[in-house]
């Protein structure tokens, strides 16, 4: 029986005509947008969370200023300092802290240029291997580089695999010119999936200085802990060290110092704030779409008016007429919970490539079934409530007013 | 005539209705006998009370007042969702206006009222078949009614009426809404059922129609039967 109704609501569906699938819309654009961006919000994580490149240790990272744009450092008036380096160092639970200069600098190959990021190399022993083992990075081809290098570099993947404008793939032995001195390139860095190491220029920190002309001030300092689970209480130490080196009062520092952890968190906080707002306003959409489904189904009540009243005569119950309507109500949410599926599943899988690719990260999109099961039963659902009051009303129509039209 | 056997009776049947102030005295207490095997034809002007008739003997409403018995039962107390099993099962409907559902094929409109008995699928498909060929329309059964004449359309529903077996076939003015030429063919398929056993009740207000065919015919005026003319056949 229950599959009858089924049928039969298709067939009358198929004859509605284009009103009442413009009524869909509300259901459509919030099943849309839910799926859209559920599946471009867990993308968009994946990938956040590859661009920073978390690596196995567990570090502190301290920077000038508070959480900003662009590289770190940049535009800020009080940078850190040697001075605070040496402080920092003598804080409790640090085992080493490493100073990293991040600057832009201008790439020439083969007569094309392209803008980057470069980072410095320490010259220290002990020093450039926490470079490889805080970051988990190590080469890919050639040798890394050491401390009698001078005019050599480091590049990242996204060099030799060409996926940077530079006309060619770069190769371990070839010349390349940053800021206009020619470097010889030594090593090529494993893939990352992070558009910032994957396109990094390492440079010695000596040439590094001599070419960007920075000093004393320091883009960012990573500190390494002897303990780290003791990472809390060493950041808090760490804060009041700066405040105390600084001259700053609590409140109003002018560094940041930040766990992975704590760094993820605020960008996973905006992420799930955005998200949080927009599945507002997709269900607001719904519930838009809902009403719509209750306008075009009392409006089909009427105009079946008599289709009931014949269906009565040849020995429907009120209960088959309920059943029905509501089915046909629940296929109504269903439709345009298929259509919303359908782009929405589009929207996030070109979405998620689109980032990924811009960013050069392998973050594919994921196909969630659990979630498209869930969205087709709620459409479902939310239809057939909205079809219970029209249902009602078909069920209690008297047969003996409308058959005789 | 007959065998005899009493199918539907109305004793003492009043209907009642509310419009705006007054109070509209559809039927005021008539009694009508309708055996098995009979041809009842209920006659009257607009206005006389014959399709408040129809409709009680229909069981598609409930009097104000008697009461109404189908194969001596009392069915003038029972709840909606009885009375509609009960008519699907006993009585089939042919209307004026034929009444067919626009959505559903010929075939399909044929099996419906099969659905609500709880036929499987197979079953009453296999059934509005033989029903096609019944009325003639065995190429027409994938038809919308829209696609069909009046007098096809008017045969689907008589084929539709006959799909649970019922014993009562219940005609509203069958052929009001045809031409002579297709209403004689309409008529015929009802004298048809007729001889071949089943009881048929037509509203009419056709007296030469009424007489043609039926064995009985009560004459409506005002809500009350005013005279009953009986026919014995050869």
């Amino acid at each position: 029986m229950f599959t009858d109704y089924f049928k039969f609501s298709f067939k009358n569906l198929r004859h509605r005509g284009l009103r009442t699938w413009l009524t869909l819309l509300g259901i459509f654009i919030g099943v849309t947008v839910v799926i859209a961006l559920i599946g471009l919000g867990n993308g968009l994580k994946l990938t956040v969370e590859a661009q920073f490149g978390v690596s196995s240790l567990e570090v502190i990272t301290i920077q000038a200023g508070g959480v900003q744009f662009g590289p770190p450092g940049s535009g800020v008036s009080n940078p850190l300092t040697e001075d605070d380096l040496g402080e920092i160092l003598g804080v409790n639970n640090v085992e080493y802290a490493i100073r990293r200069n991040i600057e832009t600098v201008k790439l020439e190959y083969n007569d094309h240029i392209s803008i980057t990021n470069s980072i410095d190399f320490p010259e220290d022993k002990d020093e450039s291997d926490l470079f490889f083992d805080t970051n988990d990075i190590d080469t890919l081809q050639g040798r890394r580089l050491k401390d009698s290098d001078t005019n050599a570099v480091m590049l990242g993947y996204n060099y030799y695999a060409n996926k940077v404008d530079l006309g060619e793939s770069i190769e371990v032995g070839d010349k390349i010119e940053v800021n206009n001195e020619s470097l010889k390139v030594v090593g090529i860095l494993e893939k990352q999936g992070s558009f910032i190491w994957d396109n990094i220029v390492v440079i010695p920190r000596e040439k590094s200085k001599e070419i960007s002309g920075f000093d004393e001030e320091i883009d960012l300092i990573v500190v390494v802990l002897k303990n780290t689970e003791l990472i809390e209480k060493t950041k808090e130490d760490l804060e009041s060290t700066l405040r105390h080196t600084r001259n700053v009062d609590r409140g109003e520092e002018d560094f940041d110092v930040s766990t992975p952890e704590a760094a993820l968190e605020t960008v996973n906080q905006v992420l799930t704030g955005v998200q949080i707002f927009i599945v507002i306003i997709a269900l607001i959409s719904v519930v838009v779409g809902a009403i719509g489904i209750i306008n075009t189904m009392t409006t089909s009540v009427m105009e079946r008016r008599k289709d009931i009243g014949i269906m009565k005569a040849v020995g429907a119950k009120n209960s088959d007429i309920f059943l029905q309507f509501l089915i046909e109500a629940g296929m109504l949410g269903l439709a345009g919970g298929i259509a919303g599926i359908l782009l929405g599943s589009a929207l996030s899988y070109f979405g998620t490539v689109g980032i990924a690719s811009f960013l050069g990260t392998d973050v594919m999109p994921d196909v969630n079934i659990i979630l498209i099961f869930v969205t087709l039963v709620a459409s479902f659902l939310i239809g057939a409530m909205s079809g219970i009051i029209p249902a009602i009303k078909a069920a209690k129509q008297n047969p003996v007013e409308v058959i005789r039209g | 005539m007959g065998r005899g056997v009493e199918v539907i009776r109305l004793k003492n049947v009043a209907k009642h209705y509310r419009l705006g102030d007054n109070l509209v005295r559809a039927l005021d207490g008539v009694d009508f006998v309708i055996n098995e095997g009979d041809f009842v034809s209920i006659m009257g002007p607009s206005g006389s009370g014959k399709s408040t008739a129809m409709n009680l003997v229909g069981s598609l409403d409930t009097p104000t007042k008697g009461k109404i018995y189908l194969d001596k039962k009392d069915i003038s107390k029972l709840s909606e969702s009885a009375l509609a099993q009960l008519r699907g099962k006993k009585i089939g409907f042919i209307f004026q206006q034929f009444n067919l559902i626009n959505n559903l094929t010929a075939k399909e409109n044929i099996a419906l009222p099969m659905m609500f008995q709880g036929e499987g699928e197979s079953e009453r498909l296999k059934k509005a078949d033989e029903l096609l060929s019944m009325v003639d329309l065995v190429d027409r059964g994938d038809h919308y009614p829209n696609q069909l004449s009046g007098g096809q359309q008017q045969r689907v529903a008589i084929a539709r009426a006959l799909a649970n077996d019922p014993e009562v076939i219940l005609a509203d003015e069958p052929t009001g809404n045809l031409d002579t030429k297709t209403g004689a063919i309409v008529m015929k398929f009802l004298g048809k059922l007729h001889k071949e056993g089943k009881t048929v009740v037509m509203v009419t207000h056709d007296p030469k129609l009424a007489q043609g065919y039926s064995d009985i015919v009560y004459w409506l005026l005002d809500g009350k039967v005013e005279k009953i003319t009986k026919r014995r056949r050869g």
